[in-house]
């Protein structure tokens, strides 16, 4: 074999070479992609845990060395921090719930046939090509504004007192507002697995008189189970992140009540200056994004294998 | 002009040998058919003679050179695929057309070969077709014609008929045959179809779990199966098997042999079975006569009539089921009583381990061999 | 009976459909809308349906803004970001689905979980490394994160397009004596071109609605898009119309273009998980 790979004529097409010439070329093909994000992964990673056990704020150059786990400390200990852990667990929670359950019901709706279905259906994604701020602008002023909004103008008109949303439930307000945001993508997803869905075995069901909540139940949602968490996977993806909406629409506020994880490391880093305290919670986060990682590609791999 | 050689060739996949030391010599213009159950290895070998598979050990030869670690596109060889495997974004005349630019052919060349081939096999019309707009014929015709342009020494053929019909699969098949004679060169064509095998082949070899059962001519295989998987595999309807035991041996070679209701004297040559041994009986459907005087009864449970020829399914006394071959006059019905007689110079007798014994019956066009 | 069940059930269908899309569509056709009044139109109380459009709001925000330049920044940098994280992801996904090895599944899984570390938690590293290497509010520093964020994203979507090529007609094409890079050029990318392109659209949308690195690593010289309507948002957040005209001029690109590529990019992002 050895002597054989080194009589092969040198010009030969890879194709033709050996198990481990095979290999190395797979390799070799990979690599740009794996060095970049490994090193993407793992410089700053390290950065962050070095700064994180470092005194380090920008406004006091004084107070500099070595901080042990006191940044830690005074991360876990802070009330705040536990708050905003809840608020990123509702706010991903619940638009994952909206976007997932409304997303089905709406994919069936788009898949049966009606006049003007394309344009409709072009019509409720639309909104998955906003940019976030622009989004939370549209609906902090345009749409929500107690004074102002058209959603204020209308609980006028039917003689109620309009709320001012964004002060009074802001978590919730949030939600809906990504979730505005997000259901699109869904929809586009659930939509695309429903239409390839094996007419036949609906019509099997039917043969054996299922009605059609029974088809959607039995036949429909095992169907898209492998798009559901695709779903999933994603929307968490750039759900756990979520910060210009908040940065636009509440501040974090009133107080920390729609504050998340993300947007509260952002406001000790660049609101506060607090290098090693934003870093420790970098590093939280980090710690956090991990956990979902492994139970969302848990479900991914297994999911994609079959 | 050329041979293809393989020496002891082998093949291993994570751990486990699917081709287990494959010797054959292929000679100038033969066609050779590589039969077998699925997942026998024959199209793992038929890669491994391509080039798409790497050779774990043996040599394997095109013309006496080694090529074990050739590219595929300096061996000589083309081939056709099961799926076709036409590029769907070139037209009739790219597909034909990719190999020989790669190769760096003259234009005017490229365009007097391709248009040869295309005449030979009546593809002028759709030179620039796409695949996706013809049928499953002529993509068949097609992906021949990418395989002749190269002017290859080998040919390769990867269960190329199994994605049609069965009416045009009979046609492709002559098509094949004929296409074969004309332009004479060596081919290796693989299918688990043994009517393929059986039309087109020079020599047939028949593939079990990475090993050779038996090479040989068409008639050699039907005739003169080496063992009892050639014997099963190779004939439609399948040879009759019954589990038997070798009573006596007269000294003019004719063996007493008994499988459960059935008694026959079998003609062997010397070096035959030891009395008392266990073995199987084999007898092809169309070598049981219906007789009313025969000496084997049954019951007729079905009867397939297929126009020219009926197979009749018969229960015999001892619960054995067998078929029998009968012309297509035949008028048995399901659920009548039958006598059989079996034509014993036809019988097969295979030893406990499944080995057949050498016979006196054989076919004419075998005798000289 | 069963006809005029189904023409009923057809009624609630029709306008259960337009109901919703016009719901979920409203805000951005009244931002739309909103654009071409005068300010005072655009917060009268209760709203004016009916107005004589202006286009004083586009005026003002042009005056004020260089629209061209964060646009030209926004084209520029998520079409190069993109080209580049293709260009990266073609040969990894094209190993990975042809040549793999034992860890491939590992290592998909390993560049996927990459995505999901959160960009806040690096964003002080990131920053100060920006600094250091001057490309703190480049062009180039947004393209090579926006590459970086992309990467596995591509890579994934590249890999499920190259899985449903069929593999016989790549080794055709080594049989026909395509070495690797003409197998890839002008057998397998030809074939996998519809996956190709909604894998780039999707990285297009994601890199021109990309908020927290340009916020945060851009000012002026590199500013996107996403930074251009940020600087409306407080200060002037009241001016409704300015607001709109210029929330309206940030996505109506993107929007446009994402319209007219819907079907590619419905192909793209089922990520193989839709058969």
């Amino acid at each position: 074999m050895d002597k054989a790979a080194i009589r092969a004529p040198l010009t030969a097409s890879p194709a033709g070479g050996g198990a481990r010439s095979r290999g190395l070329q797979g390799f070799l093909l990979q690599s740009p992609a794996i060095m970049l994000l490994l090193v993407w992964s793992v410089v700053p990673l390290l950065m962050t845990l070095w700064y994180s056990l470092r005194n380090y704020n920008l406004v006091d150059p004084t107070r500099q060395g070595f901080a042990g786990i006191s940044n830690y400390w005074y991360l876990l200990t802070d009330p705040d921090f536990l708050t905003s852990l809840e608020n990123t667990a509702i706010l991903v929670g619940g638009v994952l719930a909206i976007s997932v359950g409304l997303g089905t019901l709406l994919a069936v709706l788009y898949n049966e046939e009606f006049a003007g279905r394309g344009i409709a259906r072009i019509l409720v994604i639309s909104p998955f090509f906003i940019m976030p701020t622009v989004a939370a602008l549209l609906w902090k002023n345009l749409m929500l504004h107690p004074i102002y909004g058209v959603y204020s103008a209308m609980m006028r008109a039917v003689g109620l007192t309009p709320i001012d949303w964004l002060s009074r439930y802001p978590l919730a307000t949030l939600v809906m507002i990504v979730a505005w945001e997000w259901l699109p993508f869904a929809v586009l997803i659930l939509l695309t697995a429903i239409q390839s869905l094996d007419t036949e075995q609906k019509e099997a069901a039917r043969m054996d008189g299922a009605g059609m909540v029974a088809q959607f139940i039995n036949i429909t949602l095992p169907h898209l189970s492998r798009a559901i968490t695709v779903v999933i996977m994603i929307e968490t993806i750039f759900l756990l992140t979520v910060f210009a909406e908040i940065s636009v629409t509440t501040a974090g506020g009133p107080g920390v009540a729609s504050t998340n994880l993300a947007f509260l490391i952002y406001s000790r880093a660049l609101l506060q200056f607090d290098v090693g305290g934003a870093s420790a919670g970098g590093v939280v986060a980090i710690v956090v994004a991990n956990i979902v990682a492994a139970f969302l590609l848990r479900a991914v791999a297994r999911n994609l294998e079959t | 002009m050329a041979t293809v050689e393989l020496r002891n060739l082998r093949k291993t996949y994570l751990h486990e040998e699917i081709i287990k030391g494959i010797s054959l010599a292929i000679t100038d213009r033969e066609f050779v058919v590589f039969v077998g159950p699925s997942g026998c290895g024959k199209s793992t070998l038929l890669r491994m003679i391509a080039g798409l598979e790497d050779i774990s050990a043996g040599d394997l030869l095109i013309d006496g050179q080694r090529v074990n670690d050739t590219d595929p596109a300096r061996r000589g060889v083309a081939m056709v695929f099961q799926s076709y495997a036409l590029y769907p974004h070139m037209n009739v005349y790219r597909n034909m057309e990719f190999s020989l630019r790669l190769a760096g052919m003259p234009e005017a060349e490229r365009r007097r070969r391709i248009g040869d081939v295309a005449r030979i096999l009546q593809l002028d019309p759709y030179l620039d077709h796409r695949p996706g707009q013809l049928s499953g014929g002529q993509r068949q015709r097609v992906a021949i014609g990418r395989a002749i342009v190269r002017n290859p020494r080998v040919f390769l053929f990867d269960e190329p008929l199994s994605n049609l019909d069965a009416a045009l699969r009979g046609q492709m098949r002559v098509e094949l045959a004929s296409l074969h004679r004309r332009l004479g060169a060596t081919t290796i064509y693989v299918t688990h179809d043994q009517v393929e095998a059986m039309t087109m082949a020079d020599r047939i070899v028949v593939l079990n779990r990475g090993v050779v059962e038996q090479i040989g001519t068409p008639l050699e295989l039907y005739h003169r199966p080496r063992n009892l998987f050639v014997a099963r595999f190779m004939g439609s309807p399948a040879m009759n098997l019954l589990p038997a035991r070798i009573h006596a041996l007269t000294p003019d070679g004719m063996a007493q042999v008994q499988a459960g209701a059935v008694s026959v004297s079998i003609p062997t040559r010397h070096g035959g079975p030891e009395a008392g041994t266990a073995g199987t009986l084999g007898i092809r459907p169309e070598h049981i006569l219906i007789d009313p005087q025969g000496a084997i009864t049954g019951m007729v449970t079905i009867s397939e009539r297929l126009g020219a020829i009926t197979l009749l399914h018969v229960r015999l006394t001892d619960g054995q089921m067998i078929v029998v071959q009968t012309g297509g006059d035949n008028t048995d019905r399901a659920d009548t009583p039958i006598r059989l007689t079996l034509g014993e110079e036809h019988c097969h007798l295979f030893d406990a381990d499944g080995m057949a014994l050498a016979r006196e019956a054989d076919h004419p066009l075998l005798s000289d061999l | 009976m069963a006809r005029t069940r189904t023409r009923l059930r057809q009624g609630v269908v029709t306008i259960l459909g337009w109901a919703i899309a016009l719901w979920m569509f409203f805000p951005i056709l009244w931002m739309f809308l909103t654009g071409f009044k005068n300010e005072p139109d655009a917060i009268s109380t209760p709203p004016h349906l009916f107005f004589s459009p202006t286009l004083s709001s586009y005026r003002d925000v042009f005056a004020r803004e260089d629209y061209w330049h964060f646009a030209t920044n926004s084209v520029v940098i998520s079409v190069l970001a993109t080209v580049v994280a293709l260009l990266v992801s073609i040969p990894a996904a094209y190993a990975m689905a042809f040549l793999p090895g034992p860890r491939t599944r590992m290592t998909l899984l390993w560049m996927l979980s990459t995505r999901m570390l959160p960009p806040v938690g690096v964003l002080v590293p990131i920053y100060l490394l920006a600094r250091a290497t001057g490309l703190l509010d480049s062009r180039t520093g947004l393209i090579v994160i926006y590459m970086l964020t992309n990467l596995p994203i591509t890579v994934w979507m590249l890999y499920t397009f190259f899985r449903e090529v069929p593999v016989p007609i790549l080794e055709a094409g080594r049989m026909d004596g395509a070495t690797r890079w003409q197998e890839v050029t002008q057998v397998l990318m030809p074939l996998a071109l519809p996956g190709i392109a909604s894998t780039g659209l999707l990285s297009l949308i994601l890199c021109w609605n990309e908020t927290f690195w340009s916020l945060n690593l851009t000012s002026s010289i590199a500013a996107p898009l996403t930074t251009f309507i940020a600087s409306f948002s407080s200060p002037e957040g009241l001016f409704f119309a300015k607001l709109s005209a210029a929330s309206t001029l940030a996505v109506a690109p993107i929007m446009v273009f994402g319209w007219a590529s819907q079907k590619q990019l419905v192909r793209g992002l089922t990520f193989g998980a839709v058969k």
